[in-house]
């Protein structure tokens, strides 16, 4: 790194707090108006420091949820998303990398076709083939399950071309070796490329995770019961009422405790995840 | 304990490139055999059919009287020493050694027993905790050796493996290879390019050149009586001085006997003496001194002739047509740009047939 000398690197500084600013501002709003009482942010009159109502507040969001509209706790509906991106991510490494591995180490017919074919799926997200979709997991008697919520979003091609992009650059010698000390393919793959494979894991688990907690569209399309909704959605209903003010403060805390899980997972594979930039021997 | 025996194998790519054209090689009991040739000479290649990850296009491969072409590698009783090591980087040095042990089913004491006598033999006993990232070059070169000697298998199949080394490391690791190798009397088959490697560690050498085998034999024999003109400036550092019989300078001067039948005349640079006198049948050339290396205990001489037409067929490490080298004691040398004579003694002289591929016995 360049050391900037004196005004420079004040700007440099002031450049960065205002980028925090502008990222943290509205985070740190949200939880404040979380901690204040529903009458004072409807008439205008919110502090910016926390208020008096954060243990009230967050104890009916996560084990009461709203009076009116979504009759759901929000502890529930966290459980709900917690599944849904857990299988999602843990899915899609599992397939991807089970997928890879045939790909690159094996050689069966139209193994190149086969690659294509995963390739071009890339150019059809579930948005463009909701509908199909739908009907399948529909005819499967999937609506309102964790099957549906995530089955239809587990296979990737994306994680299948990272992992093949990875194999092909642990060195064959690697599986000569294997293969001279008596390791069958399952061998191979379970003693040796999946231990390699955990930084590449790990980080995307990261990716996939958010990705999957984030899912707006399709859980809004298959979950009917509120049983099983997901917090994305439930944030969505909250805010939407009719003849009731919308309760802000829980709304807030549904928002912030939405950012946790992701947050969490960041901070926690954080060391795996740079450990695996930093690593370069393979 | 184990005779490797190669019958006329041949390797075909399925693109057509054929990679060995038909190679016999018997390497005896405890026998350290070593392939060396130029890049792309098919003796990795060939060590890696041996070993069972190239398949086998013709011909056989026995180890110990048994055929083992369509055998897998693990079921073979070889164990490989890769070039680039291939340790499994997430396991512990012990766990890289015992790995194969563990993949036959071995009883984890017995597996104990033979981790640390390797250990014990390669002085990686304070290492065995350590990943291969946290070693260096030399120790993880020790790691690779002990993974094969823990199988205490039939055959050590050795695939360059001093290549990544340092040269004063690899000097060392050469003697403790040859010393294992004696200790455990183990057949071994060696596989590099370094032609010094070859001579050191071989009891058997074999030079290979575009797939086929050039000569079989004792390194100081092929050394003595290089089979074609490859061998002859592939053995030997610096190469073997190649030059056209057809001037008349030197048909005079090889006159008599059978020599009038070859077309090229090899003398090594150390056969060379500097003098005004002409040895009884030998050969003696005048030469203008281009350049000196002065490595210490020796001098090597660069000179030119005056004729420009001599051209023998390229081979690698031949000299430019028209240049000689002499190798002279470390004391003295004579000035660049001098004019000098240098001459070898009959016994001294290798005659080979016009296109290099046979040697004439003078």
């Amino acid at each position: 790194m360049v050391e900037e000398e004196g005004f420079r690197r004040y700007i440099a500084h002031i450049v960065l707090w205002i980028g925090i600013a502008v990222v943290a501002f509205p985070v740190y709003l949200a939880f404040v108006a979380s901690t204040q009482d529903n009458a004072v942010i409807a008439n205008g009159q919110m502090s910016l420091l926390p208020g008096g109502h954060f243990f009230k507040t967050y104890y009916q969001t996560i084990f009461v949820g709203t009076s009116g509209t979504t009759r759901e706790p929000v502890g529930h509906m966290m459980l709900n998303s917690l599944v849904m991106a857990l299988l999602i991510a843990v899915g899609k490494i599992a397939i991807s990398i089970i997928s890879a591995y045939a790909i690159v180490y094996f050689r069966f017919p139209f193994r190149m076709s086969i690659f294509w074919l995963i390739f071009i799926t890339l150019m059809l997200p579930v948005e463009v083939r909701i509908y199909p979709t739908y009907k399948i997991v529909a005819d499967l008697h999937m609506l309102d399950s964790y099957a549906g919520l995530s089955l239809p979003l587990i296979a990737s091609a994306t994680a299948t071309l990272l992992f093949r992009q990875f194999f092909m650059t642990v060195p064959d010698e690697l599986l000569e070796a294997s293969r001279i000390d008596g390791a069958g393919p399952f061998r191979f793959f379970w003693d040796t490329l999946l231990p390699l494979s955990r930084t590449n894991m790990a980080a995307l688990f990261v990716i996939l995770f958010i990705l999957g907690w984030n899912q707006y569209l399709w859980p809004l399309l298959i979950t009917t019961r509120d049983d099983m909704q997901t917090i994305q959605i439930g944030i969505r209903k909250m805010i939407t009422t009719t003849d009731a003010l919308t309760e802000w403060p829980v709304v807030m805390a549904t928002a912030v405790l939405a950012m946790l899980p992701p947050v969490f997972v960041v901070v926690a594979m954080q060391k795996l995840f740079v450990r695996g930039l930093v690593e370069t021997e393979k | 304990m184990a005779n490797v025996t190669l019958r006329s194998v041949r390797k075909t790519y399925p693109g057509g490139f054929e990679a060995i054209k038909g190679v016999d090689v018997d390497v005896g009991d405890g026998q350290f055999c070593v392939l060396v040739g130029p890049s792309g000479c098919g003796k990795s290649t060939l060590l890696r059919m041996v070993a069972g990850l190239e398949t086998v296009t013709g011909g056989e491969i026995d180890i110990g009287g048994r055929v083992v072409n369509g055998i897998e590698p693990a079921d073979r009783d070889i164990a490989m020493v890769f070039q680039n090591y291939a340790l499994y980087p997430h396991m512990s040095v012990y766990n890289n050694m015992a790995y194969g042990l563990r993949n036959r089913g071995m009883a984890e004491a017995e597996i104990k027993t033979r981790v640390e006598e390797a250990a014990r033999i390669l002085e990686l006993a304070p290492m065995l905790e350590r990943k291969p990232r946290q070693l260096s070059g030399g120790q993880r070169q020790r790691v690779a050796m002990g993974r094969a000697i823990v199988r205490q298998p039939k055959v050590f199949l050795f695939d360059e493996p001093l290549s990544n080394l340092d040269a004063k490391l690899r000097i060392a690791m050469r003697v403790e290879i040859r010393k294992l190798q004696r200790r455990l009397n183990t057949t071994s088959i060696y596989v590099t390019h370094d032609q010094l490697e070859a001579m050191t560690l071989a009891d058997i050498l074999v030079v290979m050149n575009g797939g086929q085998v050039e000569q079989i034999g004792n390194p100081l024999e092929i050394y003595e009586k290089p089979a074609t003109t490859f061998v002859a400036s592939f053995i030997g550092a610096p190469p073997m001085n190649l030059m056209s019989t057809r001037p008349e300078e030197i048909r005079s001067q090889l006159a008599g006997s059978n020599a009038a039948d070859a077309g090229i005349l090899g003398i090594r640079p150390e056969d060379f003496v500097i003098t005004e006198e002409t040895p009884a049948g030998g050969v003696a050339l005048p030469l203008t001194v281009e350049a000196i290396e002065r490595v210490g205990a020796e001098t090597f001489v660069y000179g030119s002739r005056e004729q420009e037409d001599q051209h023998v067929a390229a081979t690698p490490g031949e000299l430019p047509p028209g240049e000689v080298i002499v190798r002279i004691p470390g004391t003295g040398a004579p000035a660049i740009g001098a004019r000098i004579r240098v001459a070898a003694v009959r016994a001294k002289l290798h005659l080979f047939s016009g296109d290099g591929r046979k040697r004439i016995e003078a």
